[in-house]
């Protein structure tokens, strides 16, 4: 890609953009689409929307911005950067929200229609801080983006105040310009985004190849940059969010169980987005159930697995409490079951568009009882694909309700997914019960539903519909074996034990964790979901200074891999950074008996790199 | 599939000893379930009895058939996603007052809304039996109960109003004391497409004994009990000698038909799409003088739920080809590295 204006054009190896404006501006769409163009240019990205829960907060205050960041690469990246290099604010919110994470010297380009007085006031600024001197330290344009928006979208005679809502890719042309973007994409994008609204798709275009033009013969940028494509493994690629990632991780796994999918779901942040892209899928036989409540969504998924389809819910914390008493039923009865918690910060409402990995405890203790589940973790927003498979795998081959852990800042953020072969899937089929596997005294065969396999202690399902296996189940203490209520003491104890120890038995079929640690260090980072990518970063910024450090990160939460014991044990210092106040911590000193240090950030925001190696460098320094 | 061979009552009855009060009116209603099951000719293994918490939710242990006992008033949410992807089999849920109109009122209404394809029997005994003996949400203002000394100060759902206006497309009631009706009306819930709603008023004789004989008993029911028959006039007492008939205010008359002839007595018909007939008989009873309708309110069709969601799985098939992975994940633009 060449830039045919004289203007010379520099090379990055990699940038950090953010897009800053009020909630209605449309930022979410220009940080997506600038993110599109680079993927398919062949960049590695990282994207961090940063939102209000309100959706049209008042106008031009600091609670209605919104933001968007992404990174992009000419190598592999795991986080979407600690600070921005270039920061786009439409309005003095946006700014006075953000300036303070711009690295000095970045570049501030500014849409100064909007720095009136009204807009400064709202914003809280005395004086106009495009003039002030107060941006002194930064590269800043300003750029008057409103007006050149209702100048090029003159020409097809739209009312200024609609012609104004194409100023976001007035700003996207002028930042693809500036930074190289190929722009077919996204004006194909606008075409079928905006298809139902001709009158839209022309302004949008016209703005966008405004804003180009601008670039491009404005004096104000005396050259543009260039980020060259990365070497990712080859490979296919498509940049998705975490939640598209979990929603079709569950389509693939409910396809190579040869099941069919049922998602009951009631709309909560930050997980509704599951519920939107599965209700698309009716083709895969997924069927989604928008349900009444929380409760009737988790119920719902339950009583489509006792009748043979992978029964899904997906939720978010609040969601979490409604649910407890069904997975309790769910435990009970044995039966497969995947509840994905799309963590957000809390308690209560919280913090319902933040990031939060404070459900960790809850998904494992919250029910009445003694009613362990499986829990594991995804990571990163590709890896949500691999552990909605893994946890259906869990669900399916140990009759057992999974947990499957994701939080906002995954489920928002998104990175390149290398496509897979669908036949290098595993392969998920389980087989239901046909015949009576019990011979009573009397010589009677019959169908015991809690005659468990001897290797996994899994029960034997029967899906309703086959003929010589009905059998009742319920949530009341049953025998091992036949299944019938039982109030026997011993069978009780025997129950919660065999409960537990299935369970358990679930880290024979997990792989061992790995630890990165190539020069014997004797410090341990041990991180666990959304965390990988910062943990990942720091920790290779600091090797790179001559240190050594070890790192692990677990998917695998409950149980936890059989080695974690051991590897815990090999390390002097194990450091864990949690964006909670130390559930991890807590969970591996009471299983381990081995003290940890806390690194614990509950801002509903990301860790930055620098701040996992701030404490990873305290730790080495403090020998 | 197979030639469903002869069965009878000992085929759907369990091997677990049935453990309600001796005395219960649930006795009945399992019996009457029992006897009616193998006329309707559905092999036990394509059943399913769904139930939550209290004394009616035992139910499905005593059917030899599959069976979930699951947690309190979400037998309905539970039994709407067994329904929803397995339209083969025949699902029932059962539950008492409490589990369906307290706990969970919110899923019944929703299931009857959306004409899940279930069988939605409710046991009303107007009290709690399991917890031993509190007011009911459909206990009468003033009960003096365990949980209410000085008189219930909440006044109590009507079943039946309630499921017409959640958008029911079957409603009946039935009662204990009588096993032929209660199979009757069984039999019509179990062949409507979409979600029926059957309430049963049922005796418990341990915490509310006689709550209903002033209507049920034997010696009260000619007087008191008025049995609703499609496209026929609304008459009962002796000899019919009573009809209901419309007065000017929009309310009920109970006329006099040896006087007054049958002209002004209302036709009853069930399959009236207007649902404000059904819901005005389902008030009958509440005032002195007027009888308890029995038999079925309301009996429409509309499409029920699993078969418009099948349709819409058909056209996405139609339209998209079965799903393919392959396409899937191409479905946002790629790129090759």
């Amino acid at each position: 890609m060449t830039v045919d204006t004289g203007k010379k054009v520099i090379n990055l190896d990699s940038l950090v953009v953010r897009f800053a404006g009020d909630s209605g501006d449309g930022m979410q769409v220009v940080g997506d689409r600038f993110t599109s163009e680079s993927a398919i240019f062949g960049n590695d990205v990282a994207t961090f929307p940063n939102y209000p829960a309100e959706i049209r907060a008042p106008a031009g205050t600091l609670a209605g911005v919104s933001a968007f960041q992404v990174q992009i690469a000419d190598h592999d990246i795991y986080t979407p950067g600690d600070s921005p290099m270039i920061l786009v604010a439409m309005n003095p919110a946006a700014l006075k929200a953000n300036i303070a994470d711009l690295i000095p010297g970045g570049t501030v380009i500014c849409n100064s229609d909007a720095f009136e007085k009204r807009n400064l006031e709202k914003a809280g600024y005395s004086a106009n801080p495009l003039e002030d001197g107060s941006l002194d330290l930064y590269k800043l344009y300003c750029i008057p983006i409103t007006a050149l928006t209702l100048e090029a979208c003159k020409s097809i005679g739209a009312k200024p105040r609609d012609a104004e809502r194409s100023k976001n890719f007035f700003a996207l042309g002028m930042i693809s310009w500036l930074y190289d973007r190929p722009y077919q994409p996204t004006l194909d994008f606008i075409k079928t985004r905006y298809a139902k609204n001709s009158q839209v798709v022309e302004a949008n275009t016209l703005a966008f190849n405004a804003g180009r033009h601008f670039g491009e013969t404005t004096e104000a940028f005396e050259s543009a940059y260039n980020v060259a494509p990365s070497k990712l493994p080859s490979g296919e690629y498509v940049n998705i969010t975490g939640n598209t990632a979990l929603s079709w991780g569950l389509v693939a796994a409910a396809q190579r169980a040869s099941m069919p999918m049922f998602l009951g779901s009631y709309p909560i942040t930050p997980a509704s987005d599951i519920l939107h892209e599965l209700s698309k899928h009716k083709a895969f036989n997924v069927t989604t159930f928008q349900a009444e409540d929380e409760i009737a969504a988790v119920g719902s998924a339950l009583g489509a697995s006792f009748g043979g389809a992978i029964g899904v819910t997906t939720t978010s914390g609040p969601g979490v409490d409604l649910k407890s008493e069904t997975i309790g039923l769910a435990i009970s009865l044995e039966l497969p079951l995947v509840i994905v918690d799309v963590q957000r910060g809390g308690p209560s409402t919280g913090l319902p568009t933040k990031a939060e990995q404070s459900d960790l405890l809850h998904v494992m203790f919250g029910r009445h009882g003694e009613a362990p589940v499986a829990v594991i973790a995804a990571s990163t927003p590709a890896h949500c694909f691999e552990a909605a498979i893994e946890a259906v795998r869990i669900a399916l081959f140990h009759r057992t309700p999974v947990y499957l852990l994701s939080d906002g800042y995954l489920a928002n953020g998104s990175e390149p997914f290398r496509i897979p072969n669908k036949e290098d899937l595993p392969d998920l089929k389980i087989e239901f019960a046909t015949q009576p596997n019990k011979v009573l005294e009397d010589g009677k065969e019959v169908f015991w539903p809690y005659l468990r396999d001897e290797e996994t202690l899994a029960r034997p399902l029967a899906i309703p519909g086959t003929k010589g296996l009905e059998h009742r189940i319920g949530g009341i203490e049953k025998a091992d074996g036949s299944g019938n209520i039982s109030y026997d003491p011993i069978n009780h104890e025997n129950m919660v034990k065999l409960r537990q120890a299935k369970i358990n038995k679930i880290a024979d079929y997990i792989p061992d964790l790995d630890v990165d640690d190539p020069n014997n260090a004797s410090l341990l980072v041990l991180g666990w979901g959304s965390t990988y990518g910062t943990i990942l970063t720091a920790v290779n910024e600091v090797r790179e200074s001559g240190h050594s450090i070890a790192r692990a990160h677990l998917t695998y939460l409950n149980p936890f891999p059989k080695n974690l014991s051991q590897i815990i044990d090999r390390y002097e210092k194990v450091l864990i950074p949690e964006m909670n106040t130390g559930q991890l911590a807590s969970l591996i000193r009471s299983s381990f008996l081995k003290d940890v240090i806390q690194l614990n950030k509950i801002q509903g925001i990301p860790f930055k790199v620098s701040e996992i190696k701030a404490a990873l460098i305290s730790l080495l320094n403090d020998k | 599939m197979d030639i469903a061979t002869k069965t009878t009552r000992k085929d759907f009855m369990s091997d677990q000893e049935v453990r309600w009060c001796p005395g219960c009116g649930d006795y009945s209603i399992l019996a009457a379930m029992q006897l009616l099951l193998p006329e309707i000719g559905v092999e036990r293994h394509n059943i399913v009895f769904i139930s939550g918490i209290g004394c009616a939710a035992r139910f499905p242990y005593y059917m030899n058939t599959y069976g979930m006992h699951s947690i309190h008033g979400r037998a309905p949410a539970i039994a709407t996603g067994l329904a929803a992807t397995r339209p083969d089999l025949d699902v029932w849920v059962i539950g008492g007052d409490g589990d369906m109109l307290s706990i969970g009122a919110n899923h019944l209404l929703h299931a009857l809304r959306r004409n899940i394809n279930l069988v939605i029997v409710m046991f009303n005994n107007q009290i709690y039996g399991l917890t031993k003996g509190q007011y009911s949400p459909t206990s009468e203002l003033g009960k003096i109960t365990k949980s209410s000394p000085f008189g219930s100060a909440d006044q109590p759902f009507n079943p039946i109003s309630l499921a017409i206006g959640a958008e029911a497309t079957f409603v009946a009631r039935t009662h204990d004391m009588d096993r032929s009706h209660m199979q009757a009306i069984l039999k019509s819930a179990h062949d409507h497409q979409g979600a029926s709603f059957v309430e049963i008023y049922q005796n418990c004789n341990v915490f509310n004994d006689g709550a209903f004989e002033a209507i049920t008993g034997k010696e009260n029911r000619e007087d008191n009990l008025l049995y609703l028959r499609d496209q026929e006039p609304i008459v009962f007492g002796k000899d019919d000698k009573y009809g209901i008939a419309l007065n000017t205010q929009g309310g009920f008359d109970v006329i006099d038909t040896t006087n007054n002839g049958t002209e002004r007595v209302l036709v009853h018909n069930a399959k009236q799409k207007d649902a404000s007939m059904a819901f005005a008989l389902s008030r009958l009873g509440v005032n002195d003088g007027e009888p308890r309708p029995m038999g079925i309110f309301r009996d429409i069709a509309r499409e029920e739920y699993g078969s418009f969601i099948e349709t819409q799985r058909q056209t996405a098939i139609a339209k998209y080809g079965s799903g393919d992975l392959d396409k899937l994940f191409r479905s946002q633009p790629t790129w090759h590295v």
